[in-house]
């Protein structure tokens, strides 16, 4: 039972299971996860890559050049696109805290930027660095805050181009509100979509923001107030008097609703336990993060020790990303160059940091595993048992998945990579 | 995938003991496909001759140039020009100013309703044209279904996928891995099925499936083997298509000829593929929302209301442009912003689901839309 809930655990809360994994925590599975709480330290994997700003620098020379739309194609910036994403890849294989992979893969989903928009292309390493991994046991308001005024989110939901109607821009150039960023911040970052707000709410939310934009020459946050919207703005019955710090404040108090606090419990309740997850997991973990100031530690600590959270079997469909990662976990290997590593992903339709919409990657089975996406998984678990043969595969099966008959009885009956293909296929693997 | 043809009806003869299923020889074809993002229906079908168009979009005007005049009122966005031909044949109708139920703003929402056929958002878990099966063969052209055909009716998906298929010799084994995972299962068993049938219904085009393996963003390519496997006598009868790129909060005049472009490429790509078959077709493609009438301080619009809907297919009573129009005068926005709906979209879909593909009445207003008896099919859109 030991050696179960120690693979369950590694697939469940880490990133998945590599052959001497289960053994070395089979003592203690939930002391491991727990352990890993302490810190989230930066993977060595992406030290030294560029911070956005810099990214951002270059960005702009790129665009004088008239460079910067092929640039983010097949260029510089593609490169580092590729760089960031193979390593962001690689740290979830090789992170002896992989616990801490998964929240910052779950945070970075929340707070989506997707490089459909080129800004964010060069950027969206430097986005969940900067944004998400130091405020992942941090406090929710924290990394909010972090990403609303990072480049990468006023980029990708236009708060750059947004403009008060009677700020000192805006009556000059009859320019006007954008609503997106406000909208989504709402919608998908705090309250939800029935969180109680109405349209009039969104507008002050969007006037609120205007002014947060970033400077192009140094590549950081900017407010300003030549784009600002004076005068009183009204939000869920609140008032705000203007100026630069009202958007603070609003972020602040989105930060405390208990429909925020819902929200997020039911996504980390979905993500950890199952695609409809058990109210009263949802409830506990709503209070804990009310009772603590969305004190995302404390949120977490009770996600990974409530029984709902440790139900057997895996309930949960890996995404493309978890099975890449795992698959890499298993083999103990490279699955190849950065190009091939992120091409894995993209075919089977999880291109790292391009989820199509600001709602992010989908967290549900079916949305993961239709009939074609199935194939695509299987196509190419056929691709790598190919290349990658081990000696062993019933051995390695014994290691990293809890098989049940009908797998013991496939894998039986196959040999070498055919053994080794039926493994990375079985439902144990392709669910966590 | 090394298999010999198990023909695609193979799904449909598991569900044809269903009530309301109907004959395989049915040859009628349905497409809908889902514009995602809230496309703007007065950049894509510009009611030109509105007087109060030109100060309501302000920037966002289009001129007469470049554009296909369809009446006195309404053109065709120089982006959509492949189009025309259709038109001029009589095989494209435009609905315009046709919203669902929703009024709400929210992209993730609105494309609930859209797809469920509720009145409002995750009220509904399956997808309205799921309900409308009756034994069709679906299929999505994408790697899983949307929830608009997804529900208790079997429904597959296929993409053309870059990677060499699986050997036959492990296909008895793999099946045997998935008993009693009913996802698995199910998603592998539909997956095997219709690897066979498109292996064999593109043998005799490699070049066409080549260049949608190749071209994975290139919804024409896509649309060319859509049309080819729909071609087929035993292929899919109801097919999804999803189309990106409508989210024009900025710089709408040059973003949005690019969507619209793939659009009108995608729809002739299809007709010519179809062949014969084209003229048992009809395509409806649907957004979740239009976007505002003015334009917002980006060059762009944000959310809105009412929109166009795009029907086109050889089965058409086509050449119409079938609106309620009320009008650009700011008293007739719907808040003060917004291009008001005067049609229901389920209208639509009723009217087609009934004239096209024959059902029934009692089913439409119970089943595929519920309690929507209020909602009456809209009727002249399907050639009799």
């Amino acid at each position: 039972m030991s050696r179960e809930n120690a693979l369950f655990a590694l697939s469940r809360f880490g990133m998945g299971a590599s052959p001497g994994d289960a053994s070395s925590i089979a003592s203690d599975p939930r002391g491991w996860v727990l352990d890993q709480l302490s810190s989230a330290v930066l993977p060595p994997q992406l030290a030294g890559l560029p911070d956005g700003a810099q990214s951002l620098r270059r960005l702009g020379q790129l665009k004088q050049e008239r460079k910067d739309k092929t640039d983010a194609n097949k260029g510089e910036l593609r490169q580092l696109y590729l760089t960031e994403a193979a390593a962001r890849t690689r740290a979830g294989a090789v992170s002896p805290t992989p616990v801490i992979e998964r929240l910052v893969r779950f945070w970075s989903n929340h707070f989506t930027v997707s490089t459909l928009r080129l800004t964010v292309v060069p950027i969206a390493g430097a986005f969940e660095r900067e944004v998400v991994r130091p405020h992942v046991l941090g406090r929710f308001h924290d990394m909010l805050r972090a990403a609303i005024r990072h480049p990468a989110m006023l980029a990708y939901l236009d708060n750059t181009q947004s403009i008060g109607p009677h700020s000192m821009a805006g009556e000059k150039r009859a320019k006007g509100l954008n609503e997106n960023l406000a909208r989504e911040l709402l919608e998908l970052h705090t309250l939800g979509v029935d969180g109680g707000y109405a349209q009039a709410d969104v507008e002050a939310m969007a006037a609120m923001l205007t002014g947060w934009t970033f400077d192009p020459r140094d590549g950081g946050f900017r407010y300003a107030p030549r784009l600002h919207e004076p005068g009183a703005k009204t939000l869920l019955g609140s008032r705000f008097e203007g100026g630069e710090m009202e958007a603070e404040r609003a972020l602040l108090m989105l930060a405390r609703s208990p429909a925020t606090a819902r929200f997020i419990a039911t996504k980390l309740a979905r993500h950890f336990a199952a695609d409809d997850p058990p109210p009263a997991l949802v409830d506990a973990l709503s209070r804990t993060f009310t009772d603590t100031d969305g004190d995302l530690l404390a949120v977490t600590k009770i996600l990974v020790t409530r029984a709902e959270t440790w139900a057997q079997p895996l309930a949960k469909i890996r995404s493309p990303d978890d099975l890449v990662v795992a698959t890499m976990k298993a083999m103990g290997g490279d699955l190849g160059a950065d190009q091939r590593l992120i091409q894995s992903l993209t075919l089977m339709g999880q291109m790292p940091w391009r989820a199509p919409s600001p709602a992010g990657w989908p967290d549900r089975g079916e949305a993961w595993v239709g009939p074609e996406a199935l194939m695509r998984r299987l196509e190419w678990a056929k691709a790598v048992a190919d290349r990658m043969a081990r000696q062993a595969p019933a051995d390695l099966a014994e290691r990293i998945i809890a098989a049940g008959p009908a797998t013991r009885q496939a894998m039986d009956s196959a040999k070498g990579r055919d053994a080794l293909f039926l493994l990375l296929s079985s439902r144990e693997f392709q669910r966590r | 995938m090394r298999l010999s043809r198990r023909a695609f009806l193979g799904t449909v003869a598991l569900a044809a003991s269903s009530p309301g299923a109907l004959a395989a020889a049915d040859d009628r074809r349905l497409i809908v496909v889902v514009l995602r993002g809230g496309m703007d229906g007065l950049h894509a079908i510009p009611p030109l001759g509105d007087p109060d168009y030109a100060s309501a979009r302000g920037g966002l005007a289009l001129g007469r140039d470049g554009t296909t005049a369809l009446d006195a009122t309404f053109a065709l966005h120089p982006a959509l020009a492949p189009l025309t031909p259709l038109w001029s044949a009589r095989e494209l109708s435009i609905v315009h100013a046709v919203a669902s139920p929703y009024r709400e703003r929210s992209h993730f929402d609105a494309q609930d309703v859209l797809e469920t056929g509720g009145v409002k958002a995750h009220a509904l878990g399956d997808g309205w044209l799921n309900r409308a099966l009756g034994g069709r063969s679906a299929m999505a052209v994408s790697q899983s279904p949307p929830l608009l055909l997804r529900g208790a009716a079997k429904a597959t998906s296929w993409a053309p996928s870059p990677l060499p298929g699986l050997p036959a010799a492990q296909v008895q084994a793999l099946a045997a891995l998935y008993a009693g995972d009913p996802l698995l299962a199910n998603a592998f068993e539909d997956g095997i099925q219709m690897e066979a049938f498109a292996a064999d219904a593109l043998a005799d085009s490699p070049d066409m499936a080549g260049e949608a393996r190749k071209k994975a963003n290139s919804f024409p390519a896509l649309a060319a083997v859509t049309g080819r496997l729909m071609a087929a006598a035993d292929g899919p009868k109801v097919v999804v298509m999803e189309l990106g790129g409508w989210d024009t909060h900025t710089a709408q005049a040059n973003r949005m000829a690019q969507p619209l472009t793939q659009l009108a490429e995608g729809i002739a790509a299809l007709a010519a593929a179809l062949g014969p078959a084209w003229s048992k077709t009809i395509l409806i493609a649907a957004s979740e929302f239009g976007r505002t009438v003015a334009q917002n301080g980006t060059g762009g619009t944000d959310h809105g209301t009412a929109g166009a809907m795009i029907l086109a297919g050889g089965a058409l009573a086509g050449g119409k442009v079938v609106t309620d129009w009320p009008g650009l005068d700011k008293a007739a926005l719907h808040q003060g912003r917004d291009l008001r709906p005067t049609l229901d979209d389920r209208a639509v879909f009723k009217g087609v689901l009934k004239d096209h593909l024959g059902l029934s009445g009692a089913i439409l207003d119970g089943t595929v839309f519920p309690d929507s008896a209020g909602v009456r099919a809209l009727g002249g859109l399907v050639r009799g």
